[in-house]
This record gives C-alpha cells, sequence and structure tokens, in this order.
C-alpha cells in the first residue's frame, strides 16, 4: 500500500529580549553558570513573575506577520511537572487562550510555494539546563544551570499539514528567515534559540483520517529534522508494511547516529494539571496595541523576494539569496542605481556576499564600511560605462581599506579612465585607419575579426578605455564605412 | 521614662517617644522580651525565631523620623526575611534564609518598625490552631489548654500577650482574623491586591493576602499605611492607589451596618451571639443604622475554598523538593529524592491537602472540581457585593465557636475546615474583613465580632471598629476577668 505522511510542527523560538520573561535577569550566553538569576527565575519561596512587556511585544510582531488572530485577553497558566532544571515544578505556559491562534506560513516557492496553516502561538518561559550524570570518584552528579531558566520562548504550533520532511525543512528554514527578519529572535538552532519537535503519522494515500502518531524531540538542526522525519516515516512504513501497527510513543532522535531511539511510550503520559495562573493578571492586548503592532509590520520575505522577482525582474535565486536577511535585502536596495536592479544584485551576491564570508562580517559591519549610498555611485559608472570592470572592482577593492568617492580614489592612485567619446573617437579612427585589412575582413562580414580591432584600440588608450564604448564606436564608424550598395 | 512600662505602649505610642528621644529603638526592640515576654514565651510558644543580636542591628538601623520608628514587629514566619529564618512552620524549609526582604517587610522596616523574630504558624498557613507547626504548637495566652486559633497563631498571641504591639500574618481563608478573635486582638484581612505578596511563601495564591495584628485600632490603621500600596513585583495586585485609612477615628454617624441574623440563628457559640448584638447597639448609638437582611453567601462556599485554595496550593508547594534548598533527603535517584524529601519534609495537614489539590486539578475531575468551584466563587462575590448595595459593612460573627481545646479538632479535619464558614467568603470574594474583641466573656476567653465590607472599605471597617474600640474602653472587660497582661489598657 502506498502511505502518505502527516506531520506537524512544535517549534519553540527564543525571544532575544534583554531581559527574561517574567524577571529582569538579563538573557545571555556563556555567562558563569547560574549567575543571571533571581529569586523569581530561582523559584525561591515567596517570589512573584511579573511580565516583560518586550516579550508580549515581539510575540505581537510575529502573530501580526503570520496573521493570526491576536486574543485580547489571552491567560497564562500552570503546566505541573517535576524537574530538577525547571525551578517552581512547574512552567509558566498557556494553554486554553493563547495570544495567537491561527494564521500560516507561505512556504517560498522552492518550499512548494503552500501556506502552512498555524493552530496557535503563545508565550512561555525557558527551563534551566541539565548536565547529568558526571562521575566525581565514586559519586555521579548531576549539574543544573539556571541562566536560562525564565528565558522567553514563543511556542508556535502547526496543523498536521506537513507532508514531507523536505516540507518540514522549508517551513523550518523560513520560520528562521522571518523570526531574524523580525528581529524578534537570532533563530540559531545550534543555541537552541530555535528548537523543534515533530509529530508524525501515517495513513494510506488518499485517506482522510489520522493514524497513529508519535513524537519526535531533539531535532537540533534544520537538517536533523529532515532526516529525523524521514527515519520516522521509514519505521512507520516498515511497521504498517509488515501489517503491524505504529504506538504511541515518544522518540529522540540521534543526530550523530542517524538513529531513533524511544524515550518513552504514550502509556506514560503526564497529566499536567494545567490551571491558569493566579500570580499573573489576564493578558490584556488593547485594539491600540494590535493596530500598532500591524502598522509597525514590515515588508514580510515572502512579499520582498515576490517583489524582487516581478517588480525589480530579478531572477528567482537572486531574490530569494537577497532576502535570506532583512539587513541584506535594505543593504541591495540601498544600492541599486536607476534601472539597473539585475547589476547591483551581480555585485552584492558575488563580491559583497564574498567580503561577508572571507570576513566573516555582518551586514551591518560591512554597510559600516561601505555604506549602501558609496557601493551605488560605483555601480552607477558602471552602470553609464564609464568604468571598466578592472577598475571597478580595485575600486571596490579600495572601498574596504579606504575612504573617499570613486573618484577621490581613482584620483589618489592615480587612475585615469579615458570614458568619453571624443577622446575615445580619435583612437578609434586611428586603429582602422592603421588596419586596412582586418577592416576590409570585417566589413566583408568577417565578424571574428571585429575582436582584433577591438584589442587594438584597447592597447592604444593604454588599457583605460570601457570595452563597450571601444566597441559601440568601432561600429559606429565601421557603419560610416561601409560602401552604400 | 514616666507612664507606663514601653511594653504597654501602642505602636504610634512608643513612635513617638522614640522620635522625641524619651524612648530608645533598642529598649523598645528589647521591651516585650524583658516585660511580660519573660512570663509567657515559655508557655504560649509564639516564637519560631528571635535573634537579639539581629535585633539590636536592626534597632541601631533605625530611620528616627519614621512613622513606625522603633515599633517592635513580629513577623509570621512565612513572610521572607534576610535577618531571620524563613520556615512557613515546616521541616522541609527548617534553618532557611532568605536573600531577600517581602516587600511588606521592607516597608515596615524604612517606615522603622524593628523586626523582633518570626511568629510560629500551622504548617505553609494549612491549618485553624497552630497545632500543625512542625516545631510545636503555640497556645492561647489566656488559657493555655486551649490553641490561639491559626494559622497566624504566633503573631496573634504574642501582640495579646504584650511581646509586641503589632505583628503581621497572612490570611487565605481566616488565618488572620480568627486568631486575632481566640486572642482578643484585631486582625485585619485586607482587600485582595492591597497589599503586596512579594515575599510571602503562597499557600492559595488567589486568596492569600497579608493582614495586620495590633491591640488598637488606630495601630492597624498607622501599619496598615506603612505596608500598603501597589508593588512592581506583585502583578496581581489591584491598579492605583491605596485607600486613605488616616479618617479612622471620624466616627460612624450616618453610615449603615447590614445585621444578617440568619447567619447565627443556630450553631453559634452563645457568648459570640451576645457580642454580636452588644456591638450593634454600640455602633447603633454612635449613630449608625442597622439594615437586617437574610445572607447566604454560598452554601458550598467552604466546600469552593477548600478547592480552589488546595489546588493552588499543590501546585505552590511543588517547588519545595529538596533540589536547590531546605531539606534534601538523599538518594541516588531523582524520583526517590522527590519523594523521601517531600514525605520527610511535609507535615500531614500539608500532605493532605496538597494531595486533594492534585486531585481536583486532574484530567477527569478538573471540570467538576475546580472549574465548578471557581463558578461558586464568582457567585459568591456576586451575592456580597449584592448585599454592600444595602450596607457600607456587614457585621458577622468571626467563628463559630469561642477558642477550642489543643487536640480538639486535629483528628477531624473537616470539622476544623468547616470552623473556616464566616471568615473564608471574604477570601473568595477578595474583600476587606476585620476582627473586633469584644473583650471577654464569663469564663474569661476573648470574644470577638467580624466586620466585612466591599473592596477597599478598609477605612471604614476602621471607623466601625474605632467605634466600638472606644465604646469598649468603658465597658467591654467583665469585672474579674481582665488580664492586665493582655488587655489593650484604656487609653
Amino acid at each position: 500500500m502506498a502511505w502518505e505522511a502527516v506531520i506537524g510542527l512544535e517549534c519553540h523560538v527564543q525571544l532575544r529580549t534583554r531581559t527574561k520573561m517574567f524577571c529582569g535577569c538579563p538573557v545571555a550566553y556563556g555567562s558563569e553558570p547560574n549567575t543571571n538569576v533571581c529569586p523569581v527565575c530561582l523559584g525561591l519561596p515567596g517570589a512573584l513573575p511579573r511580565t516583560n512587556a518586550a516579550a508580549l511585544a515581539f510575540a505581537l510582531r510575529l502573530g501580526v506577520a503570520l496573521g493570526c488572530t491576536i486574543r485580547a485577553e489571552s491567560v497564562f497558566a500552570r503546566k505541573n511537572y517535576f524537574y530538577p532544571d525547571m525551578p517552581k515544578n512547574y512552567q509558566i505556559t498557556q494553554y486554553e487562550r493563547t495570544l495567537c491562534e491561527g494564521g500560516a506560513l507561505p512556504l517560498a516557492r522552492e518550499g512548494g510555494g503552500r501556506a502552512i496553516a498555524l493552530t496557535r502561538i503563545h508565550c512561555e518561559e525557558d527551563a534551566g539546563k541539565s548536565f547529568h550524570p558526571e562521575r566525581q570518584g565514586d559519586r555521579r552528579w548531576s549539574r543544573v544551570d539556571l541562566n536560562r531558566a525564565g528565558v522567553p520562548l514563543l511556542e508556535l504550533v502547526t496543523e498536521p499539514v506537513l507532508r514531507s520532511p523536505a516540507e518540514c525543512a522549508a517551513f523550518l528554514t523560513e520560520l528562521r528567515r522571518l523570526v531574524r527578519w523580525l528581529g524578534v529572535s537570532d533563530g540559531d538552532m545550534e543555541k537552541g534559540q530555535l528548537r523543534c519537535d515533530a509529530n508524525v503519522s501515517l495513513r494510506p494515500t488518499g485517506s482522510t483520517t489520522l493514524g497513529t502518531k508519535t513524537e519526535l524531540k531533539n531535532l537540533n538542526s534544520i537538517k536533523g529534522v529532515e532526516r529525523g522525519v524521514a527515519a520516522e516515516i521509514a519505521r512507520q512504513t516498515a511497521l504498517l508494511d509488515a501489517g503491524e501497527r505504529v504506538r504511541q510513543a515518544t522518540l529522540l532522535y540521534d543526530a550523530d547516529h542517524e538513529r531513533l531511539a524511544v524515550m518513552r511510550m504514550k502509556e506514560h503520559a503526564h497529566d499536567y494539571r494545567y490551571f491558569p495562573d493566579p500570580d499573573l493578571p489576564v493578558l490584556r492586548v488593547s485594539e491600540a496595541q494590535r493596530a500598532e503592532a500591524t502598522a509597525a509590520s514590515p515588508e514580510l520575505p515572502w512579499a520582498r523576494e515576490a517583489r524582487y522577482r516581478d517588480a525589480l525582474e530579478l531572477p528567482a535565486y537572486d531574490a530569494a539569496v537577497l532576502t535570506e536577511s532583512r539587513d541584506l535585502g535594505d543593504y541591495y536596495e540601498a544600492c541599486v542605481p536607476p534601472g539597473e536592479p539585475k547589476l547591483a544584485s551581480n555585485w552584492v551576491m558575488t563580491e559583497v556576499m564574498r567580503v561577508l564570508k572571507t570576513r566573516d562580517w555582518s551586514v551591518a559591519e560591512w554597510a559600516a564600511r561601505v555604506p549602501a549610498p558609496r557601493l551605488r555611485e560605483l555601480l552607477a559608472r558602471v552602470a553609464a560605462r564609464e568604468l571598466p570592470g578592472p577598475v571597478a572592482k580595485q575600486v571596490f577593492a579600495w572601498f574596504l581599506e579606504q575612504d573617499g568617492s570613486v573618484a577621490e580614489l581613482l584620483e589618489r592612485h592615480g587612475v585615469r579612465v579615458a570614458g568619453g567619446d571624443e577622446e575615445l573617437l580619435p583612437i578609434v579612427r586611428a586603429v582602422l585607419d592603421e588596419n586596412p585589412g582586418p577592416v576590409a575582413q570585417v566589413l566583408a562580414g568577417r565578424d571574428a575579426t571585429f575582436g582584433f580591432l577591438v584589442g587594438q584600440a584597447m592597447k592604444k588608450s593604454g588599457g583605460q578605455a570601457v570595452p563597450q564604448v571601444l566597441q559601440r564606436l568601432l561600429r559606429e564608424e565601421l557603419a560610416a564605412r561601409t560602401p552604400r550598395p | 521614662m514616666s507612664g507606663p512600662a514601653p511594653w504597654r505602649l501602642s505602636a504610634r505610642e512608643v513612635a513617638a517617644a522614640v522620635r522625641d528621644g524619651s524612648l530608645s529603638p533598642g529598649d523598645a526592640a528589647d521591651a516585650g522580651f524583658a516585660g511580660p515576654g519573660a512570663r509567657f514565651e515559655g508557655e504560649v510558644h509564639a516564637l519560631l525565631a528571635s535573634d537579639a543580636s539581629a535585633r539590636k542591628a536592626a534597632a541601631a538601623r533605625v530611620p528616627r523620623d519614621g512613622v513606625l520608628a522603633g515599633v517592635p514587629v513580629l513577623l509570621k514566619d512565612n513572610l521572607c526575611t534576610v535577618d531571620h529564618p524563613t520556615t512557613c512552620g515546616s521541616r522541609i524549609l527548617e534553618g532557611w534564609r532568605s536573600p531577600y526582604d517581602a516587600t511588606v517587610v521592607r516597608r515596615l522596616r524604612e517606615a522603622g518598625a524593628v523586626v523582633v523574630g518570626k511568629g510560629n504558624m500551622d504548617e505553609f498557613a494549612m491549618g485553624s490552631s497552630t497545632e500543625w507547626s512542625a516545631f510545636g504548637p503555640t497556645r492561647n495566652p489566656y488559657d493555655p489548654s486551649r490553641v490561639p486559633g491559626g494559622s497566624s497563631g504566633g503573631p496573634a498571641a504574642a501582640v495579646a500577650y504584650g511581646l509586641v504591639p503589632v505583628a503581621l500574618g497572612s490570611d487565605t481563608g481566616g488565618s488572620v482574623r480568627q486568631p486575632a478573635a481566640f486572642c482578643g486582638v484585631y486582625g485585619l484581612k485586607p482587600t485582595y491586591g492591597r497589599l503586596s505578596r512579594y515575599g510571602l511563601v503562597a499557600f492559595g495564591s488567589s486568596l492569600d493576602q497579608v493582614g495586620v495584628f495590633a491591640r488598637h485600632v488606630g495601630d492597624v490603621a498607622e501599619v496598615y499605611r506603612a505596608v500598603a500600596g501597589s508593588d512592581p513585583f506583585d502583578a496581581s495586585m489591584l491598579e492605583g492607589p491605596a485607600p486613605d485609612v488616616s479618617g479612622w477615628a471620624a466616627g460612624v454617624r450616618g453610615l449603615r451596618f447590614g445585621w444578617p441574623a440568619n447567619l447565627w440563628r443556630e450553631g453559634v457559640d452563645g457568648a459570640i451571639v451576645a457580642a454580636l448584638e452588644r456591638a450593634a447597639s454600640w455602633l447603633e448609638r454612635a449613630g449608625a443604622t442597622r439594615v437586617p437582611f437574610e445572607f447566604l453567601p454560598g452554601a458550598f462556599a467552604v466546600a469552593a475554598y477548600y478547592l480552589l485554595a488546595t489546588a493552588e496550593a499543590s501546585s505552590n508547594l511543588a517547588r519545595f523538593d529538596g533540589v536547590r534548598y531546605g531539606l534534601r533527603m538523599r538518594s541516588d535517584e531523582l524520583a526517590t529524592l522527590y519523594t523521601r524529601t517531600r514525605g520527610a519534609g511535609f507535615g500531614p495537614e500539608v500532605r493532605r491537602r496538597i494531595l486533594l489539590g492534585t486531585y481536583a486539578l486532574s484530567a477527569g475531575y478538573h471540570d467538576a472540581f475546580y472549574l465548578k468551584a471557581q463558578r461558586a466563587r464568582t457567585r459568591i462575590a456576586h451575592e456580597y457585593a449584592a448585599a454592600f448595595a444595602r450596607c457600607d459593612w456587614m457585621l458577622m460573627p468571626v467563628t463559630p465557636s469561642l477558642p477550642f481545646r489543643l487536640g480538639e479538632k486535629t483528628a477531624d479535619p473537616l470539622a476544623m475546615y468547616l470552623s473556616d464558614v464566616f471568615t473564608i467568603g471574604a477570601n473568595l470574594a477578595g474583600i476587606p474583613g476585620l476582627s473586633v474583641p469584644m473583650g471577654l466573656e464569663a469564663s474569661g476567653l476573648p470574644v470577638s465580632v467580624q466586620l466585612v465590607g466591599p473592596a477597599d472599605a478598609e477605612p471604614v471597617l476602621l471607623r466601625a471598629a474605632r467605634a466600638l474600640e472606644a465604646e469598649g474602653d468603658e465597658r467591654n472587660i467583665p469585672p474579674g476577668h481582665e488580664k492586665e497582661f493582655a488587655w489593650p489598657g484604656k487609653r
């Protein structure tokens, strides 16, 4: 039988707020263990949570971008279970009335172009980190670092509408781009800033009922999600093909060994005893706040990508690369000379991105060195056929090390560009006069010889002419010498 | 200085004496220990901790111009303090020291008060007799064979016997008002959201409120003023400033008090009924009008209360697990570490309530118990609101009975729970209640009445209490039963 996969993702996005979700402790990486803590995030007796307004603003920003319904009143709830890295032994989260409901994330054309429907987005607090067990002499120790405890998270849950591992990867890639675009998260999966669990089930192709699902945890890279889901689909297919049934379970994906391990069967499911957290008031989002979040919403990455393709007529590949980050897209747009989107795209995608890569710079670091107007001036002169390619590349290299406009740099380095027709026309005429043989051949239709004439003219200009200009002048002069029929 | 011994002074008198330099904060703080404390504490056991050097250090730092300059206060042991341990009367927190002061404690210190120690309580504030303290019961200073009430029994008894003029407790279902009644002192449970809960170790978060004990109405007002008001560290507080109680002595002329006599038609001790009649006639004499009506604040209030309070408690007390602080029973295995620590650290009443609350929230029972109790709570709040459309406050009993004997109710949890019937309404509705001593009844036990008002009615409740206090100064101590050590004195 042919099986169809039904996949739902549950993603956790760590927000890049300055402070934690319910206290004033800094959100930071790499601090000494248990230093970014206070009575609240340590869960000390008597301590109470207070909501971080910045985290809510971030949540709203994401909710608006994804077209979610924003609840005017949502409720924080306690999810009760014991774990040593969760100081209160309950997590403050949202359960029945969550901040955002519905909405969808549109996948890029490469990802299949579908819009993936969302169930909800809600705010919650992160747990700390456990390290265990470690041997010390004859004893085994577990250690807990609570620096991460209380860091704000958004949980985003999709409907069970994804159909393939590749689509899962495309979803996460798009989500990562979006959260970075909106500035709500750094979205680094390796640092745990973006985490993902997957619910996977199979059903006969064409069926509309749902099969028994399993939950995959520990998918800590986009590749990991793709491979983990693929492995689980393969495992379930084998079971079903053999006439066995899939049993509800939670599985861990081991990325190093590319295999799945059963963490627990669903018979031991938790009863989390959710109830509204009496320490926190109902979370109210006013109409004004909603309107403000909507008004402040930037052009979204998929919309901009479409605009680059459709309005700027960039190839799909260029549009995708240039909208990988908002900084890059903004920079690109700021250095497009009038009517030359493709020229700017070429330069940003090759020259600029090469520097970013080799120097490991962010777009912001690059832009601090070479502000967009500077690059735009250079590109405008290239577009106007005023600079030969090698000279333009040289100027670009000088940009990195030196200040000054294009003209100033050329001047400083004694580079003369023979640009104007008045300057080049005498050279062109002299070349034609000195090479009657090749001229005759070209006029007789042997176009291959045209290159020879261009080379001669370039040589005569001392390499300072723009080839396109030389070519145009040569063609014009040759046309003038063509015997009239 | 001449005049009464310092331990007999009201908080306002202590502060005035400290401000004018006639009394040093150190002497003020030591007064209760040197006076009756030396005689009574051994028998009553109101204190869980009292660190003389911490007291001395605190007295040395007192701002001399504070409204409570030099006033010694005792804190219930569920209010976090940096200079004394905070145990909540539980083995699981034995010796634990908070790295921070509760907001109300910080405000007391800023006003000049000196924390002289921590008062005994039922473990985690769960109980009505202070018999459930892991560190031994507190006894009633009027009769050591009887309980002082609970859960704030230690602070109530200490104020009664003269260790301190004022104390703070906490009231989740009557835990300030009932011990105040049993010990013959004033006990205010303020409107929910007017006193910060930051640093009050939670029992039932939506019901808990810090409360004030004092021997004088004016002292209740002064302490309320010092500690009330919004706190950015407590998100559950009401918006805006706390009501102004400076007019506590303004009298009750022209005000109306509700008289829901159906509440005490049966099952209430005759001495308490007599005290209610006496209070009503005094209020009428002071110019207030009695408005009789039937009042049935939800027949299921006790059931709703014990479901909601225990549900919240089951979650609030989850953090006591032996991992980060407090008692730890070692084990190589996590689940065993939890179960052994909690089994050894929590007493029987706390375990019972955690089980009850866990059950009430469990899948399959959540709707039938927790949700239904929430609906009952909403309805009870509406019933109180409807009653207050007809009066400025209601007069009612604090408890159905006078102080009971130690051991009388510990074997029957339900009987103990039912004794909260008149106090839990204010917690469910989030409204203020004030326990007012009406003197001693024939056998020498204190008898009290309760004033309950709508949200933010503290100013009115204090005015009514003052009207009763003014009358009581003349009449409310039956001859031959005056306990000079405990009674406020005729000022």
